[in-house]
């Protein structure tokens, strides 16, 4: 303690890089959509003027939103528990295996070195439906697959491309969290007669819980920003706008239609969410978490 | 090793500043959005143009897609990093056309250069997009296509019939044999729904897609389509996709490998798309039709409208870079460079020269199918409805538009009540960008 006492300067210098980047790469956008919300501007920035609280009450007010919000709920609430509820029961697998256990490791983290458009364009090519593998398979059974008119066939897609994507990387932290638990634990468990099933879900689920807690709000954050450009590269937030999440309509307002003052607003209130968000995680469901 | 390695990245830069600014010529960047074979081209037609003289170098960079390079370069000229040149698409047109202050109308920068442009030169159909109330040209016209009708030859004559018919009334007659036949399990799909089952339809039936004539009257410009007979147009798409006359495949050009696998009898599509169908249609003989018409609405069809790209010229650059790119249009706009363009891109020549020239060369002999898109624009005068579209806001009109297409065709509401809903939006947006621009 008294070592850094003496160095005042030394922390702050080391820092300095890594607080210049958040403050060039974050604070600073972040700062300008704010001040721009309050704005309506032309799309050549040759003149603004200040309208105060519209560009809100006009997202507020607007039928689109809702219902984009609505789709953003499903769509975080799929991909964030079913790339978790994979990854665990993959790593679970995983941790059991002996022969060979490098192997099948390094595949399973590997869809996560995958830029998330390039997964969407993989999935999408697989279930297109005129050239997909999958999309013919699925003609066989009699499913007729095609998510350029079906709202629900397009959802399901960008969910399964966003948990593909997602996956790997929960599967590598439940699996460092499995190898943490004592054996000895679920060996006493084990002569005291519990069951696998039995020993899971008293001893390893529990001991999972900070894991689990911090994997969930990692996940909704995935869910909520990085899968644009899932969306974006598959169903482009169609049809009929059943894919169009809160990110993915901040990105068709600002940079397609070049609505610059609704498309701050619009980013201004998903920060705000997203914050909000993260502080019930926190709030409710920590206390529930045992360390 | 890092800071040799940096040194020598500094000073290989230095020398290919050098090296271009070495002969002492102008640059003019332009920025467009033609990849792949297209993309070549620019280039080549840019090096051809740098190889005639020696005062001007412009320089072609792509920039993604149409809406990549349209945002692309309005972040820049906000950061004062504009290209001399920008290809925009045509839907961006009145966005361009209200940023005064940004661009530097065509009509105003070849008359300052004292290149003299005779509008007669140009084909009304194409240009007219581009120009203003009094008929000046805002902006160069570059790639303009139009939709026509790709058919499969092969499945048409398994179904027995001989004759591509010109009118809607006798497509869904043609397509109930073909899909009643067993030739074919669909009969028609299109690529760019809203592009050409609303605002083609409309322009070729005579009918208003908005108020204001389409938007060239003003910002106070409306949407029409939910009380005009494109209404009854889509719900005839939708009853013909139950029954497998009509297949929906997806916004932009998604729906053309459903006619590529000869899934689909036939195929709406751009004329640029001509030099794709022919290499995509290995299996079998196609032919190229003009859009239908509505026996019911018009006796004689209207011209179609256009959609592609034109040039349009930024502002804040040195006269020295304006004298350049008068120099590149009037080169760009000659009938050798524009009828190599046509010919090779499927795009339609901007000048009546490039056309009679392609005549003279016996093209349209040699390549059957490549001249309809032009009669289909020429044969007619414009009206005030077939003239082309104005609209603010239009990129996201458009997705409006096929947000709700996609909605009737999949069952969920019918056409009355979809197109209503589109033009609710699309009025919504039309307020905004006349708030913006007002």
């Amino acid at each position: 303690m008294a070592t850094f006492q003496r160095h005042r300067v030394t922390p702050w210098l080391l820092l300095a890089p890594q607080l210049a980047v958040v403050a060039i790469f974050f604070f600073w956008p972040a700062a300008q959509a704010m001040l721009q919300a309050f704005y309506v501007e032309d799309p050549f920035g040759l003149g603004r003027t200040f309208v105060a609280f519209e560009n809100f009450a006009r997202v507020l007010a607007s039928a689109e939103y809702y219902r984009a919000l609505g789709i953003t709920v499903t769509f975080s609430a799929g991909v964030a528990l079913g790339a978790m509820a994979l990854a665990l029961l993959l790593a679970v697998l995983a941790d059991r295996v002996i022969k060979g256990a490098g192997a099948y490791k390094a595949l399973l983290i590997w869809p996560y070195a995958v830029a998330p458009a390039v997964a969407g364009v993989l999935w999408g090519f697989m279930l297109d439906p005129e050239l997909g593998l999958i999309s013919a398979g699925l003609g066989a059974l009699d499913i007729d697959w095609n998510h350029q008119l079906n709202g629900g066939q397009a959802m399901a897609l960008v969910v399964m491309a966003s948990i593909w994507k997602q996956m790997s990387y929960n599967f590598v932290f439940f699996l460092a969290g499995l190898q943490a638990i004592p054996r000895s634990l679920l060996e006493a468990a084990a002569i005291d007669g519990a069951g696998p099933w039995r020993r899971f879900w008293t001893i390893t689920f529990p001991l999972l819980s900070p894991t689990s807690f911090f994997l969930l709000v990692m996940n909704s954050v995935y869910a909520f920003f990085e899968t644009f450009g899932t969306i974006d590269a598959t169903t482009a937030g169609g049809p009929g706008g059943a894919t169009r999440t809160l990110v993915y309509k901040v990105f068709e307002d600002g940079f397609i239609g070049y609505d610059l003052g609704s498309s701050a607003a619009q980013s201004v209130l998903l920060m705000g969410l997203v914050g909000l968000l993260t502080l019930l995680q926190f709030r409710y469901l920590e206390r529930r978490v045992q360390y | 090793m890092p800071r040799l390695y940096a040194g020598a990245l500094t000073l290989g830069m230095a020398a290919a500043g050098l090296s271009l600014s070495a002969h002492g010529a102008t640059e003019i960047a332009w920025w467009h959005a033609m990849g792949g074979e297209l993309g070549n081209k620019v280039d080549e037609i840019a090096a051809d143009f740098n190889a005639s003289q020696d005062d001007y170098v412009v320089e072609p960079s792509f920039r993604g897609n149409y809406s990549e390079t349209m945002t692309g370069a309005i972040a820049a000229f906000r950061a004062g990093e504009a290209p001399a040149i920008v290809q925009i698409y045509e839907v961006g047109t009145a966005t361009m056309m209200n940023a005064e202050g940004a661009i530097v109308p065509v009509h105003e920068l070849m008359s300052e250069s004292g290149q003299d442009v005779d509008p007669g030169a140009f084909l009304p159909a194409v240009t007219g997009y581009y120009t203003d109330a009094d008929g000046r040209m805002l902006s160069m016209p570059f790639n303009s296509s139009t939709p026509v009708v790709y058919v499969n030859r092969d499945i048409l004559d398994e179904a027995g019939v001989d004759a591509v018919p010109t009118t809607w009334q006798g497509l869904g007659e043609t397509l109930g044999r073909i899909v009643d036949s067993g030739a074919a399990e669909c009969g028609m799909t299109t690529t760019w729904p809203s592009w050409i089952q609303l605002e083609n339809f409309s322009a070729r039936n005579d009918l208003p897609f908005a108020t204001e004539q389409n938007g060239f009257g003003g910002l106070e410009a409306r949407l029409s389509i939910d009380d005009t007979a494109a209404v009854d147009h889509i719900q005839r798409l939708a009853d013909w996709q139950q029954d497998g006359r009509f297949d929906y495949g997806g916004r932009f050009d998604d729906a053309a490998p459903a006619f590529y696998t000869g899934r689909c009898a036939m195929l709406m599509a751009s004329s640029a798309s001509l030099a794709g169908v022919r290499a995509n249609a290995e299996d079998f003989d196609f032919s190229v039709a003009p859009l239908p018409y509505d026996s019911d609405l018009v006796d004689t069809p209207q011209n179609s409208i256009i959609g592609g790209a034109s040039l349009w010229v930024l502002a804040g650059k040195s006269d020295e870079v304006y004298q350049g790119v008068a120099r590149f249009f009037d080169y760009l706009s000659s009938a050798e460079v524009q009828a190599d363009w046509h010919q090779f891109s499927g795009y339609l020549p901007i000048t009546q020269a490039a056309y009679e020239l392609g005549q003279q060369q016996g093209f349209y002999e040699q390549n059957p199918g490549s001249a309809v898109a032009i009669e289909q624009m020429t044969g007619v005068t414009p009206t005030a409805n077939s003239k082309g579209l104005r609209l603010g806001n239009m990129p996201q009109i458009r997705d409006v538009i096929e947000e709700q297409l996609e909605r009737i065709f999949n069952g969920d509401v019918s056409a009355q009540d979809g197109l209503s809903e589109a033009v609710r939006r699309g009025n919504a947006l039309l307020e905004r960008f006349q708030q913006a621009n007002g």
